[in-house]
C-alpha cells in the first residue's frame, strides 16, 4: 500500500495548481461504509507495472466520477466529498497475479433516474482506456432500491408472458430460422410455419435479418404472421415468432413494431447492438402495447468474454432487466457457447429471482434486491439437441426459452419432426421429474422410453447422440467453494 | 387434431396414476390443484368452468384424482384440465396446466382471413366445434 494514500485534507495544499496521486485527492477512503442508496461497482484491475493497486482503484473512482487528471479550483464550489466516487476496498485476485478487485462507491445523485445511458457513462465511460491501468472489467454492480425503483422493468415479465401464451409448467420451445440470411419471405414462412405445427412455441428471427435485398421485412412479417396463424389452428396453442424490428433509426423501428402489432403478433425482437436508449425505448413501446420483447445479445461477446477486460455479462443482464426486456439470451451450459455452469447460474439468478443473495462461486458479489421488478426470461440457444434434455432442464430449470435451430431444422425427417422430437423429450423429461424421477442420472433412459412411441425422438437421439461441446471456459468465477471439513 | 394446450399434451393419455403423481408434485411445493372443462378450447378461451374451487388445503393427491373423475362422469365428452395455483408473491399465478380428458373427436379449428389494403390480412381463429350452442358440442 502506498504511505501516501491518504486524502489530503488541508485545503490550500489540497487544491494548489498541479498533479497529484488520486488517492490524495480523496478517491481512495479505506474507512468509508457504503450507504444503502449508494451504487456499488466492483472492477477487476490490471494495473500497469509499477502503478499501486490502490492508487489504480483510486483512479478508476475518480475517473468514473468528478475527477480529471489535474487539480481544479472549481470543485470547491460544490460539495466535492459527496460527488466523488470513493475506492474503499482492493483485494488480490485469488489465483491472478498483478489483478485486483476493487470496490468502489457511488453516491446516488450522481445518476439520472430511469437511464442506463447516464449510469454507463459514467461506469464504462472514459475509464476504460485510462493508460495507467493494462485492463479493466467491470464485474459486478449493486444496484440500490431506490435506484432500481426509477426504471420500467421488463414489459410484461415471465409471469404475464406465460398467461398470455396459456403455458405454464414447462420451458418454452424455440428456434431460429436458418439459414439465417438468404431466404425469401414465402420460404421463410414455411419453416415458421412447419417448427411451429410441430410443437414448438416459437420461431425466431436471427440478429442479422432485417431488411435485406432477399427479403424486405413487411414480406417476412406478412408470411410469418400467416405461419404462426395457421399453426395456432392446427394445434390450438397460441404461437409466436419473433419478429426482428432492429433497423437503422427509432422511427424505423417504431414503424416495423406497429406493424407487426397490427398483425397480431404477440413479441418483437431488437439487438442489444441498438443501443441502450434505444432499447429502453422499445420496452416502453412494449409495455404501451401489450408486447413481448426479446433482445438478442448480438455483439456482447466483444466485451464480455475476456475475463480481464471489459463487461461481464452479469452486469448486462442487470442493465437489461432495469432497461425492460422481457427475453435475454443468457447461455446454455451444455451447447456451443461460452458458458460454464457456475457462472451460468448467476447470471439465471440475475434474471429470475426477486433477489440475489450474494454468492461469490457464481460470481455474484453483492446482494442485489429487485424491488418486484418484473422476471426476464432466459433464453438458451446455441448447439443444443433433444438428447441434452435432463442435462438443460436440471441446469436451466423451468422458466427458459430452449431454442433448437439446427436441431429442429436438421432433423432427418424435416422440421416438423425435429419440432415434434424436442417438445417430446421436453415433456417427458418435466414429467419424470415431476414423478420423482432422478433426471440427471436416468435422463438418457427417460428419453430413450419416451422414443419408443415417437419416431422422431428416436431419429434425432440416433442423429445427434454424440455432439457434445466440452472445452474450457474462458470466464469462470475466482472463487470455489472450499468443502467444509466435518469431524 | 390433437389440442397440445398443457404440459403433456405430446405424451400417451395419463393414467390416473399418472395425474396423481403430477398432482401430488403441485401439493408438494404448496401449490393449490382445481379441476377445469370446456366445450370451448380455443386457445384464447382462458376461462374454463371451474369444477369446485381450487383445493387450498388438500394434502393428498388422490382426492384430486377423484375430483377428475367426477368431472369425467359429468363432461366426460369435454376438455378437462388439471391445474396448480401459486400464490407466492412475485408468481401469483398458475404453476402446471395439463390436459386429463378430451372428446373422442377433435374437429378442430379453422382460420378465417379477413383480407385488407396493403396485403394485409386479419387473421381469426374459429373452433368447429364451438359453432355449436354450448352444452351441444362435442355430444
Amino acid at each position: 500500500m502506498l504511505d501516501d494514500a491518504k486524502t489530503i485534507k488541508d485545503g490550500k495544499k489540497r487544491y494548489a495548481a498541479g498533479v497529484m496521486k488520486y488517492a490524495q485527492m480523496g478517491y481512495w477512503e479505506p474507512d468509508y461504509e457504503p450507504k444503502d442508496t449508494d451504487i456499488i461497482a466492483l472492477f477487476r484491475i490490471t494495473p500497469q507495472d509499477g502503478v499501486d493497486p490502490v492508487e489504480a482503484a483510486a483512479a478508476v473512482a475518480g475517473e468514473s466520477s468528478t475527477a480529471t487528471w489535474t487539480v481544479v479550483w472549481t470543485d470547491r464550489l460544490t460539495a466535492c466529498d459527496k460527488y466523488r466516487a470513493k475506492a474503499y476496498r482492493v483485494d488480490p485476485v485469488p489465483n491472478s497475479t498483478g489483478e485486483f478487485f476493487a470496490y468502489i462507491a457511488y453516491d446516488l445523485d450522481l445518476f439520472e433516474g430511469g437511464s442506463i445511458a447516464n449510469l454507463t457513462a459514467s461506469i464504462i465511460g472514459n475509464v476504460f482506456g485510462f493508460k495507467p491501468l493494462k485492463a479493466l472489467r467491470l464485474e459486478d454492480m449493486r444496484l440500490p432500491v431506490a435506484y432500481v425503483k426509477t426504471f420500467q422493468g421488463p414489459a410484461t415479465g415471465i409471469v404475464v408472458e406465460r398467461e398470455r401464451l396459456n403455458c405454464y409448467g414447462r420451458p418454452l420451445l424455440g428456434a431460429t430460422v436458418k439459414p439465417k440470411l438468404g431466404l425469401s419471405g414465402r420460404n421463410y414462412g414455411r419453416v415458421v410455419y412447419e417448427a411451429l405445427k410441430g410443437g414448438l412455441d416459437f420461431t425466431k428471427d436471427d440478429e442479422n435479418i432485417n431488411s435485406q435485398p432477399f427479403m424486405h421485412w413487411r414480406d417476412r412479417f406478412l408470411y410469418c404472421m400467416e405461419a404462426v396463424n395457421r399453426a395456432s389452428a392446427a394445434t390450438g396453442e397460441v404461437k409466436g415468432t419473433y419478429l426482428n424490428v432492429t433497423a437503422g433509426t427509432m422511427e424505423e423501428m417504431y414503424a416495423r413494431a406497429e406493424f407487426a402489432k397490427e398483425l397480431g403478433s404477440v413479441i418483437v425482437m431488437i439487438d442489444l447492438v441498438i443501443g441502450y436508449t434505444a432499447i429502453q425505448s422499445m420496452a416502453k413501446w412494449a409495455r404501451d402495447n401489450d408486447m413481448i420483447l426479446h433482445l438478442h445479445r448480438a455483439g456482447h461477446s466483444t466485451y464480455t468474454r475476456q475475463r480481464s477486460h471489459g463487461v461481464s455479462f452479469r452486469v448486462i443482464a442487470k442493465w437489461m432487466r432495469l432497461a425492460g426486456v422481457d427475453h435475454l439470451h443468457a447461455g446454455t451450459v451444455v451447447g456451443k457457447l461460452e458458458g460454464d455452469p457456475a457462472t451460468t447460474k448467476g447470471y439465471y439468478d440475475i434474471f429470475r429471482e426477486e433477489r440475489n443473495p450474494m454468492a461469490l462461486e457464481n460470481g455474484i458479489f453483492f446482494d442485489q434486491e429487485w424491488a418486484s421488478l418484473n422476471k426476464m426470461m432466459p433464453v438458451a440457444s446455441g448447439g443444443i439437441h433433444a438428447g441434452q434434455m435432463h442435462q438443460l432442464l436440471t441446469y436451466l430449470g423451468e422458466d427458459v426459452v430452449l431454442q433448437f435451430g439446427g436441431g429442429t431444422i436438421g432433423h432427418p425427417h424435416g422440421i416438423q419432426a425435429g419440432a415434434t422430437a424436442n417438445r417430446v423429450a421436453l415433456e417427458a423429461m418435466v414429467f419424470a421429474r415431476n414423478a420423482g424421477r432422478d433426471i440427471w442420472n436416468e435422463g438418457e433412459d427417460i428419453l430413450r422410453d419416451a422414443a419408443r412411441t415417437c419416431t422422431p425422438l428416436k431419429q434425432a437421439l440416433d442423429v445427434w447422440k454424440d455432439v457434445t461441446f466440452d472445452y474450457a471456459s474462458t470466464d469462470a468465477p475466482d472463487f470455489v467453494p472450499t468443502p467444509e471439513v466435518s469431524a | 387434431m390433437r389440442l397440445t394446450q398443457g404440459q403433456f399434451s405430446f405424451l400417451p393419455e395419463l393414467s390416473d396414476d399418472d395425474i396423481r403423481q403430477q398432482a401430488q408434485y403441485a401439493i408438494d411445493n404448496g401449490w393449490a390443484v382445481s379441476v377445469e372443462y370446456t366445450d370451448d378450447p380455443h386457445p384464447r378461451n382462458t376461462y374454463w368452468e371451474m369444477w369446485g374451487h381450487p383445493m387450498f388445503d388438500n394434502p393428498d393427491a388422490a382426492a384430486v384424482v377423484f375430483e377428475v373423475n367426477e368431472c369425467r362422469k359429468a363432461h366426460g365428452s369435454k376438455y378437462i384440465r388439471v391445474l396448480a395455483f401459486d400464490a407466492t408473491a412475485g408468481w401469483e399465478s398458475i404453476r402446471m396446466s395439463f390436459i386429463v380428458n378430451r372428446p373422442a373427436d377433435e374437429p378442430g379449428f379453422r382460420v378465417v382471413r379477413q383480407e385488407g389494403e396493403g396485403r394485409i390480412v386479419r387473421y381469426t381463429i374459429e373452433s368447429y366445434a364451438a359453432r355449436e350452442p354450448e352444452g351441444r358440442r362435442y355430444a
